[in-house]
């Protein structure tokens, strides 16, 4: 197992023991589209969903020990800083190293993220995934080749697909009433 | 974007800090004042150069569940078709890409049964086939943007 695997591979166990509360789900709801930018964020989002400062913290803690947040910080819009060239690589990787080949790929300092999918015969082909983010294509293109070059005669064919627009772009949201309370 | 504002960005894409006062913190380390980390922060938001500020949420660790979905839209119904799709709340990202399958769109909830309803729901408001490509693994070390 490599490095990556082994930590989905714990995570997935942090997962099994861990399931939102009520309280989760109202921080959750309060700091999805951002933490507040006051001196005292938790103080503050405590207010809100009326809790006390150190369980909003505790609660903070346990969905970062637990995976449930990746990560707490600022959040780029790429574009705007500079990153324009967006290509999700595609690759048609024989199935038997696609989860080795994966790991090396997802490693890849220049790749954000890397999965295995389902392919959809005839009209979908490609199993592997791994998103590069360049300034331009040209950037974009050198990245890929890089990675056809790990690849080596694993890789039957690949493409890449450039984002031509944005159409939305939301943080997670909570449905209604996931939590067996009446659904909208 | 100043070099400070570069600073930030560079060294602020997570590790914020789960504490009384953690721009107090990081201002320390960064060597800034804390109100302007915070009004710096705030600027980069509202300029856009930041999407937001705070927690990336992890759908599929919180009980719910998320995919990434493609569909192949007829040219003239592109923009209706994009209304359809980004018209339910589940639709988190949703992206023209220059393929044959030219939407594509990542579906994510806390609630598991939410993905096949949105599907089904989307193929009959639109009469066209959504591929479903959920993650059989997941390879994530996690970019930094470096400005």
């Amino acid at each position: 197992m490599n490095a990556a695997a082994a930590v989905a591979a714990q995570s997935d166990e942090a997962r099994a023991a861990f399931a939102l509360d009520d309280l989760d789900r109202r921080i959750i709801a309060a700091t999805q589209s951002g933490l507040p930018l006051t001196p005292r964020p938790y103080h503050a989002v405590a207010e809100t969903v009326g809790a006390t400062p150190d369980d909003v913290i505790a609660r903070f803690n346990r969905m970062l020990d637990s995976g449930a947040i990746r990560r707490i910080g600022v959040i780029p819009n790429h574009y705007r800083l500079g990153f324009r060239a967006n290509g999700m690589s595609v690759w048609d990787v024989d199935d038997a190293t696609a989860s080795v080949l994966g790991g090396e790929v997802g490693a890849l300092d220049f790749v954000s993220h890397a999965y295995l999918r389902p392919r959809h015969l005839p009209e979908w082909r490609y199993n592997l995934f791994a998103m590069v983010h360049g300034r331009d294509r040209g950037e974009v293109e050198r990245k890929v080749r890089n990675i056809a070059d790990l690849l080596g005669d694993a890789c039957r064919a690949n493409d890449i697909l450039y984002s031509t627009r944005i159409l939305k772009k939301t943080g997670l949201r909570l449905s209604p009433g996931a939590n067996g309370q009446e659904r909208t | 974007m100043d070099a400070t504002d570069k600073l930030i960005v560079n060294s602020l894409q997570g590790g914020f800090p789960v504490c009384a006062q953690p721009f107090a913190a990081v201002a320390a380390d960064l060597g800034l004042e804390e109100q302007d980390l915070i009004d710096r922060i705030a600027a980069m938001t509202e300029d856009g150069v930041l999407s937001r500020f705070g927690p990336l949420y992890h759908a599929e660790r919180m009980g719910g569940a998320q995919t990434l979905a493609a569909m192949q839209v007829p040219l003239e119904r592109f923009e209706q078709v994009a209304e359809q799709v980004n018209a339910h709340p589940e639709v988190a990202h949703n992206y023209e890409r220059r393929n044959d399958l030219n939407m594509w769109f990542v579906i994510a909830s806390d609630d598991p049964s939410a993905i096949a309803r949105v599907i089904g729901a989307i193929e009959a408001e639109t009469g066209l086939t959504v591929y479903n490509m959920p993650k059989e693994e997941e390879f994530f070390i996690g970019l930094r943007f470096q400005v």
